[in-house]
């Protein structure tokens, strides 16, 4: 599996520009589903079907990066944030655009460290003036991080493991699957970063029984960190709350369930800030019963996200379990 | 000039009726089928291909006032509908309520001020319209609280490319979504004036939902910043350079084959064209994106400088190419030039 992760982690794709990982995704899955089909906003929703209740199981596709509002006559770009960026993330980075020219941030001559902001940031893709750089990158490109995948033994680390993590989950639990007892709608969605945007319309379209969305959480295990009772490899959540949802309680308890009867280690998980397809889910029309699966990952939204494997592979059993579960409400 | 009577009409957010009968006298003559719904918005509808379904959207409303109450001097309190910079308030003519009172927004005089209070902006506390009342009384005979205000701004030409006037914002977008809708196509075209935009997109969200449109085109006057103490590289548009395209605001990110099939034509057709620089701020086209199962959108606007302000600035080149462009991403797409 760890070569599944290290491709879909990879693949470029900021929100908006989901192309490439897109069909990266749709080859891996065509031999393991019924039917597929990309929707107005670009989510690629696959059926497999197994009978019974409609169950949509969403992981975005899209990761955070930056776009390009200007070229000064040298040929310096400067941008604005595609998702949440921090300006302390990203100096000396490498960004990577869609047709893979590579670039390298820069910053203004700052009086103090606190002056720091994304506007004193600049892109430098090594050419000498506008022309030159206008062969390669034009207004409105969107970048993303450019990061090789690491193998750390146990540990993880890449960029965008926020949410191609869960989007290697989804793939494999599609493959592993033996009895589905729901029609499943596995949507890898677009534009979650920029809010929720894609799970949104197809959640509307597929109209589920029951929504799930995979994603990354917080954790509470590096030093001075956030308060949080979320750890590496202590298995995947079983989501509670936060800022876009308070998880359906019968999903909840379904989710806990699934994992005890087939012995997966699970933490329970109150997320602070921070939102998920799940929340655009839930408020769909007439309301869905909504939940969420997530892996806990250190450095989210830097070139360096770190998860552990073993949670990825409890995460796929249990999402494994939920799709052979039937879930009664 | 419809530009003009539009700019001068009375139509803050929630009182958009005056917009919506200018609108309609001048498409009489072009459109058969009308609908104002629930809301206000005004739908115009034209052809029935049984093709593509295409959404246009101007919003037809402005920023405005609103009295909130009368002191018992006559003088008359408000809060703000939509963003309007609370700096640019003081010392305004203003039209207040159906009656349309003259009035002006007054304040403390600056020998009157205070050493810190000279170094603030006023706030909405320390300000009240002056319609010449001279009790509660008197007011009342005239206004009651509820009623909108709007500055008193004329229509000017400054040259003959450069024209003045208030509400820009989106009033250059309804005269441009009037003079496409004059042409025929061979589409299902749907000409939407929508209702409080400025107050959080409200009126698109229902007409799309209504619409179910495969593909929607949003008409703004959006924001320039070419103008100091900007950097360049903080433009946001430039007056004079032709159509804005957004590729991505707060809102929305906008469809990439609608945009490059109008960097085609404005290429193929010599239209000048820029791309908005910046991704703050919101349009309707961020709900008629999320509205049903989705829908492609993009946005074209014509820069306006100062906008949200008594006074706003285009370009009349920039207008006319923007309608130009419009009517040819229009014809593109019924000629089948153009598929999702």
């Amino acid at each position: 599996m760890k070569e599944l992760i290290k491709k879909v982690v990879e693949t470029y794709g900021p929100a908006g520009s989901e192309a490439q990982i897109r069909e990266l995704i749709r080859s891996e899955i065509a031999p393991y589903v019924d039917e597929m089909r990309v929707d107005a906003l670009g989510n690629l929703i696959a059926l497999k079907r197994g009978g019974g209740k409609k169950l949509m199981l969403a992981a975005h596709m899209d990761e955070i990066g930056i776009i390009v509002t200007h070229i000064d006559k040298n040929g310096f770009l400067r941008f604005f944030p595609v998702g949440g960026l921090s300006p302390l993330t990203l100096i000396g980075n490498r960004v990577m655009f869609e047709n893979g020219t590579l670039g390298v941030v820069g910053a203004e001559k700052l009086e103090a460290q606190k002056d720091l902001s994304l506007n004193k940031l600049f892109i430098d893709i090594g050419a000498a003036s506008k022309t030159e750089a206008e062969v390669k990158v034009g207004i409105g490109d969107v970048a993303c991080m450019s990061r090789e995948f690491a193998d750390l033994g146990t540990r993880l680390v890449a960029k965008a493991m926020d949410d191609r993590i869960a989007c290697a989950i989804l793939i494999e639990a599609l493959k592993a699957v033996r009895k589905p007892t729901y029609d499943i709608y596995a949507v890898f969605t677009t534009q979650e970063e920029v809010g929720l945007r894609g799970a949104r319309v197809a959640a509307y379209d597929i109209t589920p029984d029951l929504g799930i969305a995979i994603d990354v959480t917080r954790t509470g295990d590096t030093p001075e960190s956030i308060t949080m009772d979320v750890s590496l490899g202590k298995g995947p959540t079983v989501k509670i709350r936060d800022s876009s949802l308070l998880c359906t309680p019968s999903v909840r308890k379904f989710m806990e369930e699934v994992a005890q009867q087939n012995n997966i280690i699970y933490q329970l998980e109150v997320l602070e800030a921070g939102g998920t397809d799940a929340g655009a889910i839930q408020l769909t029309k007439g309301g869905i019963p909504a939940g969420v699966m997530s892996i806990p990952c250190r450095y989210i939204h830097t070139a360096s996200e770190m998860v552990d494997y073993s949670d990825v592979q409890n995460g796929v059993k249990l999402l494994v379990g939920i799709m052979e579960t039937e879930f009664k409400g | 000039m419809l530009l003009k009577k539009l700019s001068e009409a009375f139509g803050p957010s929630g009182c958009e009726g005056e917009v919506r009968n200018i609108l309609m006298e001048e498409l009489a003559p072009h459109v058969k089928q009308w609908r104002r719904d629930a809301l206000g918005n005004l739908i115009a509808v034209k052809g029935s291909a049984g093709g593509l379904r295409v959404m246009l959207a101007a919003h037809m409303d402005e920023c405005g006032l609103m009295i909130s109450s009368i002191d018992r001097s006559g003088l008359l309190r408000f809060r703000k509908v939509g963003g309007i910079d609370d700096r640019v308030l003081v010392s305004k003519h203003v039209i207040v309520g159906s009656k349309k009172i003259s009035g002006v927004i007054g304040a403390k005089a600056v020998h009157l001020q205070k050493p810190d209070e000279r170094n603030q902006v006023i706030p909405l506390s320390g300000l009240y319209i002056d319609v010449g009342a001279k009790s509660k009384e008197d007011a009342e005979k005239l206004i009651k609280i509820g009623d909108y205000a709007v500055f008193a701004t004329e229509f000017k030409a400054l040259s003959d490319t450069v024209v003045v006037g208030k509400s820009f914002d989106d009033r250059a977008g309804c005269a441009v979504l009037v003079e496409v809708l004059k042409d025929e196509y061979a589409l299902d075209i749907y000409g939407a004036f929508t209702v409080q935009e400025e107050i959080g997109l409200r009126g698109a969200g229902v007409a799309a939902y209504a619409i179910e449109p495969d593909l929607a085109i949003v008409l703004e006057g959006t924001t320039c910043s070419d103008i100091p103490p900007s950097k360049e590289y903080g433009y946001c548009t430039t007056l004079g350079q032709g159509p804005a395209i957004t590729i991505m605001d707060a809102s929305v990110i906008c469809d990439r084959r609608m945009i490059a099939e109008l960097v085609r034509i404005a290429k193929d057709h010599d239209i000048p064209l820029q791309f908005k620089r910046s991704v703050t701020g919101g349009s309707d086209a961020g709900k008629i994106n999320q509205t049903k199962a989705g829908v492609p959108v993009v946005v074209i606007s014509v820069p306006c400088r100062y906008i949200h302000s008594p006074v706003s600035m285009l370009n009349l080149a920039d207008f006319h190419n923007t309608i130009k462009l419009v009517k040819l991403f229009l014809k593109s797409i019924a000629e089948g030039g153009f598929v999702l």
